[in-house]
């Protein structure tokens, strides 16, 4: 076959690919929603995701009061940009 | 037949350092004859063939082609002649590409195709099938005997391969016209008769061939029709070698 | 028609030719180009689905949060306080909520640790999130053994183990009966850690809680769309820090490109010239270096979100699994449902293919545009 034909049909199965993804991505949400569904989380009402365990902030944003973020593990990533410019003293990052 | 009528070609026209190459010239090249045109370096030779090739417009003059017009995509009801001078770009990119075949003095080849590839190149816009033209290139590559050279890249052929790989090329959209600017410059006397012997060939396939060149083993060919002197731009004189 | 056709077909035959004439080059410039679209599409497809799962989950948060605050820290809330809330009107409901942390000295994990109601809980058993499990290779029926604050050990027996799909809500928790938790943190009574209130009409929250507000002005309401608005913000600023790095890696490739492609090459120009004079024209050139820009960054474009799409929701994301996972010794696995959202991905198309194909056609405008007799002259 061609080249120009071979990089066209590449393409356009390229392109098939990518055309269904919206598909499946529909597909998978109108299974997965059940998963989030289980009577006994939901009746726990939960408030925030759990994205990262290191911190109060990190677990629970939502409920961590303005001042968490000064509080929690002398390494963590925190809010402010000035944390990552700014390490804690040295005694203090030993892991407990 | 080529018919030019007081044609001049001037480069920076207006300004200090205008400079005229091709200065009135009028002249009638026969269809299906060798022309050679001859001169010292700087007379004009290579404006001239630009000028007529369609490469390049000419500052005044007009320049009308007879009978070769069939090539042409369009027919004003029926005129077999066509004053290509006051054509719009377009159309006389078209007739270039279909009425003209050129070879180069460095052969301009593209480097890092093969050979058959670089046959072909002319007729990739044309909008012919693939199929057409590459058997067409096949068989081009086959009469000039650099068939087995097909696939190979041109960087690595021999002067005397360059130079039928760029005759090849020239004739790829059956042109009925070959122009050819100094094609013998880079050849030793050999390769120079030989390109001579095609050039015969090819006359007597029915093409016109146009041939700039102060090489004697060309002007003084058996093959040559017509020789055309110039001088400083001008015409100084046009005889036919029959 | 079908000469336009031959016309697209031939010139793009020469486009691929000519680019695998410098095959290691472009090649390696098609993996540069596909390592940034799969980084910028994965992070789209990354920070779109935890949005959408965000979205879901915080639905079925409370109306609002009441925490109690002193010297600056969240401090327990009395009983009493429920009650006054419970008379406001509008408010239907007012429930304790008993929850806090528990460091695991053993692995150096954070449990989130909460009381649940009744029914679910009973006094001895526990239910714990997928992480917990897996860090401390818990089975169902298996013994928790943990340390109350007063030193005493608290033994848990394991109810139900949480499917790790929810582990993006659940994967820290323990969910125990009121009294272990009481026993646990040697918890005063009569005390919670905040309030869960619902409101009959939501239009009445802000009212409620400037009421609440001014009744107790030790206490701080959250409303559910505050708890929504930071998770935005989250992913807003999550994806925000990421994409100026990706933003950034994007833009040098940009100049990149654009150094490539301005910087045509004296053989690229001659090459040019060389196709002029052989018949080609200025747009069949333009045409040729289209091709050649779209063959790279359409390549790269779709090949590149594929990918991403594989990365993000069937291999959960490993790349930036491990951004988030920082210090957490307990993480979730990200097993996103997929999302695609057409407005972003149209955005990285344009953000991508179009600049590309732009730097790469416009340089060659003027070389293509010189006459065809320039050739005669090499
Ligand atoms: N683009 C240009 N601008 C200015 N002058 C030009 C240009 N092209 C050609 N000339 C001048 O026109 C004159 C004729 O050039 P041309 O190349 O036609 O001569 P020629 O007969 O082909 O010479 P040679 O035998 O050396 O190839 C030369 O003096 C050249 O310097
Ligand atoms: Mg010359």
């Amino acid at each position: 076959m061609r080249r120009s034909l071979q990089f066209l049909l590449f393409t356009a199965v390229n392109l098939t690919i990518f055309l269904l993804l919206p598909l499946h991505a529909r597909h998978a949400q109108s299974g997965g929603y059940a998963k989030l569904q289980s009577a006994q989380l939901r009746s726990l009402h939960v408030t925030d995701l759990c994205l990262a365990t290191e911190a109060r902030y990190t677990r629970h944003p939502a409920m961590a009061d303005r001042h968490a973020p000064f509080q929690e593990h002398p390494l963590a990533l925190e809010h402010f940009p000035s944390g990552s410019l700014i390490l804690p003293p040295l005694q203090h990052r030993e892991k407990p | 037949m080529i018919e030019l009528s007081n044609i001049t070609k001037s480069f920076n026209s207006g300004k200090p350092n205008q400079f005229t190459a091709v200065d009135n010239v009028t002249l009638a090249v026969k269809p299906g004859e060798i022309t050679v045109f001859k001169g010292p370096s700087g007379s004009g030779k290579t404006s001239l063939l630009t000028v007529i090739g369609c490469m390049a417009r000419p500052t005044s003059g007009r320049i009308f082609l007879r009978g070769v017009a069939a090539a042409v995509p369009f027919q004003h009801g029926g005129l077999e002649e066509v004053e290509i001078t006051s054509l719009p770009e377009r159309f006389l990119n078209e007739i270039r590409r279909s009425t003209f075949g050129f070879i180069f003095q460095q052969f301009n080849l593209v480097k890092g195709i093969t050979v058959l590839e670089n046959v072909m190149l002319p007729a990739y816009p044309t909008g012919e099938g693939r199929g057409e033209f590459r058997a067409r290139a096949l068989n081009l590559l086959e009469q000039f005997s650099i068939a087995r050279l097909a696939g190979q890249r041109v960087d690595l052929l021999s002067g005397g391969e360059l130079q039928r790989v760029a005759i090849a090329r020239s004739l790829i959209n059956n042109p009925s016209i070959i122009i050819a600017d100094e094609p013998t410059a880079h050849l030793d006397s050999k390769l120079s008769r030989d390109f001579m012997a095609i050039v015969g060939r090819l006359k007597g396939e029915g093409k016109s061939v146009l041939i700039a060149s102060h090489d004697p083993i060309v002007f003084d060919s058996p093959f040559v029709d017509t020789l055309v002197e110039m001088r400083d731009g001008a015409v100084v004189a046009s005889r036919s070698c029959r | 028609m079908k000469r336009a056709v031959e016309r697209h077909l031939n010139i793009l035959e020469f486009t691929l030719a000519s680019l695998l004439r410098r095959r290691a080059k472009n090649l390696s410039l098609l993996a540069m180009y596909l390592l940034v679209i799969f980084m910028l599409a994965s992070l789209l497809f990354f920070v779109s689905a935890l949005k959408r799962e965000a979205a879901i989950i915080l639905n079925d948060a409370p109306d609002m949060i009441v925490q109690r605050l002193m010297a600056g820290r969240q401090d327990l809330i009395p009983a009493g306080y429920a009650a006054e809330i419970a008379a406001i009107r509008g408010v239907t409901a007012v429930r304790p909520r008993l929850w806090g942390y528990y460091y695991d000295a053993l692995n150096g994990a954070n449990y989130t640790i909460i009381a649940g109601d009744a029914p679910t809980s009973a006094p001895g058993r526990a239910t714990v999130g997928a992480g917990v499990a897996k860090a401390r290779n818990l089975a169902v029926g298996d013994l928790l053994p943990l340390t109350s604050y007063d030193r005493a050990p608290v033994m848990l027996e394991i109810g139900t183990i949480f499917p790790s799909g929810s582990d993006l809500v659940a994967a820290d928790l323990i969910v125990v009966s009121s009294a272990d938790f009481h026993q646990l943190f040697n918890f005063p009574g009569g005390q919670a850690t905040d309030l869960a209130v619902t409101v009959r009409n939501p239009r009445e929250l802000p009212t409620v809680a400037a009421k609440i507000a001014s009744q107790f002005p030790d206490s701080r309401p959250i409303l559910k769309s505050e708890i929504q608005r930071t998770y935005q913000s989250i992913f807003d600023w999550r994806g925000g820090m990421t994409l100026i790095v990706l933003v950034s890696s994007l833009l040098s490739f940009i100049i990149f490109s654009w150094d490539k492609a301005t910087g045509l090459s004296a053989e690229e120009r001659k090459e040019i010239g060389i196709l002029k004079s052989i018949g080609w024209e200025t747009s069949d050139v333009l045409l040729l270096k289209f091709w050649e820009g779209i063959a790279v960054s359409l390549t790269a474009f779709l090949l590149g979100t594929v990918l991403a799409y594989g990365h993000v929701f069937f291999l959960s994301a490993p790349l930036f699994a491990q951004a988030l996972k920082g210090w957490s010794v307990i993480y979730p696995r990200f097993q996103l449902v997929p999302v695609v959202d057409a407005y972003q991905l149209a955005l990285l198309f344009f953000l991508t293919v179009v600049p590309y194909t732009t730097a790469t056609v416009i340089p060659c405008w003027r070389a293509a545009t010189i006459d065809p007799d320039a050739a005669m002259r090499y």
